[in-house]
């Protein structure tokens, strides 16, 4: 047998048919849905009189659009529209008779930490979302990716996807991160290297000892961001940590089912001398810690570096340049730390875990964030929240005061009322900086939540690793 | 679905590239539960200014382009997030084809759902159908599916590649569910297989 990569063990495993003109249909083993990308497929089974074809392998839950402030579980405190979408995804629930964590529901979180969080996402699975970021489950070994609505309701009502089979792309980080540069720093210069458009058609595995290395949740981090480097999944091979990480989360396997589930995850890496179309190494002693100037997640540099100039580009990103430094205010040639920020969220299912939040409060414990800056840090599920509480990371931000929110994706993506204002300049955690991202006019830079802290005490962009 | 066979159009020049959804449909528009109405709120920040009135110089807001069926744009259109709210926007104010030298994965597929054509072709043969749009409302493309061209307002006539069954399901206005319905039983099969192989999934 010719070696295999991890995605095509993964592949082969799921391929339920393959037309003779290479369309093929992959069966999908967890499918994850929330309020904003679901309603119309929800509607389209109705019309078409069609059921959910595997209701117990589809986990729903609201996030993107839901208030995270207190009193939301009572609808009169959403807007309008998000209690509109959240009452369709109650009924849809309901209706159709899949899992459900409502908002009232302390395991109710953004949808891709809700997932590894309850054990619904295991090694070697196909797991989709009608969300870009289902790229985040890839950490485990599981090809993850996001999907339309259209595909939402195909899944919906027959378990598989129509596709094509990708072609392979490894990108290895060698060697060893220095301190202060985190799994956030590498996603991010790995899209800095390859460009927003350099993984298309491709499916990422990440690899190296830096890599391993990293905790479940950093794997989480990288993983995430794969689709802003143009590629539909990332993956990482299952290792110890992994299993060790599943292991007794309420959806896991447990007794011999595990033991079973074990072996074959076990079976789980790319063989040797496996063929890759594409390959990417940069070695981790390079990395250091970066941010971005930008409005695309690959306008990045490190903070030791100066705003660029359109004249530091070619082709079409001459152009996009002028309009990016047009667009954040910026002029070439200024230090990055420099630039001052208004505001600093702390959050998304990039970074909103409860790592994400130690990080952070490593760097804050004990200080104030700068006069007139706005804070926020919104825990990526209600058990990270807890969990945070326990621990007394709650006491440290509300005293550094940072405001403290309810689970959701909030100014990730701004659909609720935790927005940007116009020319608002924003230090985040989230995964995306493109213009009007955060609020119309709202000025994003992305970066790891120990620069996000950084920031938020010094009021302008920071290296964190003169607060260490 | 609607069919997609052959369309002569006006095509509007988008020279930009990473077009992303957000600039496409802005997330304020995804609170809809419905499919239809999102085209008055297509690429709405550089549509409209602050106070929602058009800025003129924005391709789609020229007299010559607001009927535009066609756009002609950059790489790496429609990057961003997996919102099928992007095509259904672009559907809903009337653009039925978009030529770029390259698309992002999931946009590409979601076009393909909604009865759009997004056709990728080299970089020098974009920059002479921009030209070619550039001239206005008489510049009008046709794009031919079933042949696989795209003759400019000048008769130049340029090929290109589409996958065969995408092709097929757009030629037809097929529903997808309704084709792999038909393949139910390799469906129950692969998953008898997969209990048996895969009991703890
Ligand atoms: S946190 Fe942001 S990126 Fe993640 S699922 Fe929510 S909106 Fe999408």
């Amino acid at each position: 047998m010719s070696p295999k990569t991890l995605y095509d063990k993964i592949w082969d495993a799921h391929l339920a048919h393959q037309a003779e003109d290479g369309t093929c249909l992959l069966y999908i083993d967890r499918h994850l849905v929330h309020e904003v990308t679901s309603p119309q497929a929800f509607e389209g089974l109705r019309m078409a009189g069609r059921k959910v074809h595997a209701p117990d392998k589809t986990i729903a839950v609201p996030d993107h659009n839901v208030p995270t402030t207190p009193g939301r579980e009572d609808p009169a405190n959403m807007t309008e529209d998000s209690a509109i979408q959240v009452a369709a995804l109650d009924r849809n629930a309901r209706d159709f008779g899949i899992h459900y964590y409502p908002v009232s529901d302390i395991r109710q979180g953004i949808v891709h930490i809700v997932g590894p969080e309850q054990g619904w996402t295991l090694p070697g699975m196909t797991v989709v979302c009608g969300d870009s970021h289902t790229a985040t489950h890839g950490a485990f070994g599981a090809l993850a990716h996001g999907i339309g609505t259209s595909e939402v309701e195909h899944v919906l009502a027959t378990q598989t996807l129509i596709q094509r089979k990708a072609k392979n792309m490894k990108v290895e980080i060698t060697g060893r991160l220095a301190p202060g540069v985190t799994a956030k720093d590498i996603t991010l210069a790995v899209i800095g290297r390859t460009g927003t458009a350099g993984g298309t058609g491709h499916v990422i595995e990440y690899c190296g000892e830096a890599i391993r290395d990293l905790s479940m949740e950093g794997r989480m981090t990288v993983c995430n961001m794969a689709i802003e480097g143009g590629a539909r999944a990332g993956l990482i091979a299952p290792d110890e940590k992994t299993f060790e990480y599943v292991k007794g989360r309420p959806h896991a396997p447990k007794g011999a089912q595990w033991e079973a589930a074990l072996a074959w995850w076990k079976t789980l890496y790319t063989d040797d001398g496996a063929h890759f179309d594409k390959v990417v190494t940069i070695a981790a002693e390079d990395i250091e810690p970066v941010v971005t100037w930008g409005t695309s997640p690959e306008d990045v540099l490190p903070i030791s570096a100066r705003v660029p100039g359109p004249g530091d580009f070619t082709g079409g990103k001459v152009e996009a340049a002028k309009r990016s430094l047009e667009y954040m205010g910026l002029e070439p040639g200024t230090p990055l730390t420099d630039i001052k920020v208004d505001t600093v969220f702390i959050g998304s299912c990039t970074n909103g875990r409860i790592e994400d939040l130690r990080a952070v409060a490593e760097v804050v414990k004990g200080r104030k964030i700068a006069e007139g800056m706005r804070a926020m840090i919104v825990p990526g599920s209600g058990l990270v929240r807890e969990q945070a509480e326990v621990e007394g990371l709650a006491e440290i931000f509300t005293e550094a005061g940072f405001e403290w929110r309810l689970a959701g994706c909030s100014m990730c993506l701004a659909m609720n009322p935790d927005q940007l204002a116009p020319g608002e300049r924003c230090a985040s955690t989230s995964n995306r900086n493109f213009e009007g991202r955060q609020g119309r006019g709202g000025r994003t830079h992305l970066m790891s939540p120990a620069m996000a802290a950084a920031a938020a005490i010094t009021g302008r962009l920071t290296d964190v690793r003169e607060l260490m | 679905m609607d069919k997609f066979e052959k369309l002569t159009g006006v095509a509007a020049p988008m020279p930009m590239i990473n077009v992303d959804t957000d600039m496409i449909i802005p997330k304020q528009f995804l609170k809809t539960i419905k499919r239809s109405g999102l085209g008055k709120n297509l690429f709405d920040e550089m549509r409209f200014d602050d106070e929602g009135r058009e800025r003129p110089d924005f391709v789609l807001n020229r007299p010559q382009y607001r009927n535009a069926e066609i756009l002609v744009t950059g790489d790496n259109f429609g990057c961003g997030s997996s919102r099928e709210h992007a095509p259904w926007a672009l559907l809903d104010f009337g653009i039925r084809c978009i030529v770029a030298p390259g698309f992002a994965d999931i946009f590409f597929n979601n076009c393909f759902k909604n009865g759009i054509l997004p056709v990728v072709l080299p970089q020098a043969q974009v920059d002479m159908l921009m030209k070619d749009a550039e001239k206005g409302a008489n510049a009008r493309m046709t794009v031919d599916l079933d042949a696989q061209t795209i003759t400019t307002s000048d008769g130049e006539v340029i090929g290109f590649e589409v996958d065969a069954f995408k092709k097929h399901c757009l030629l037809e206005g097929l529903d997808d569910i309704g084709l792999t319905l038909e393949k139910a039983a390799a469906i129950e099969s692969f998953e008898a297989r997969a209990a048996a192989e895969r009991p703890w999934v």
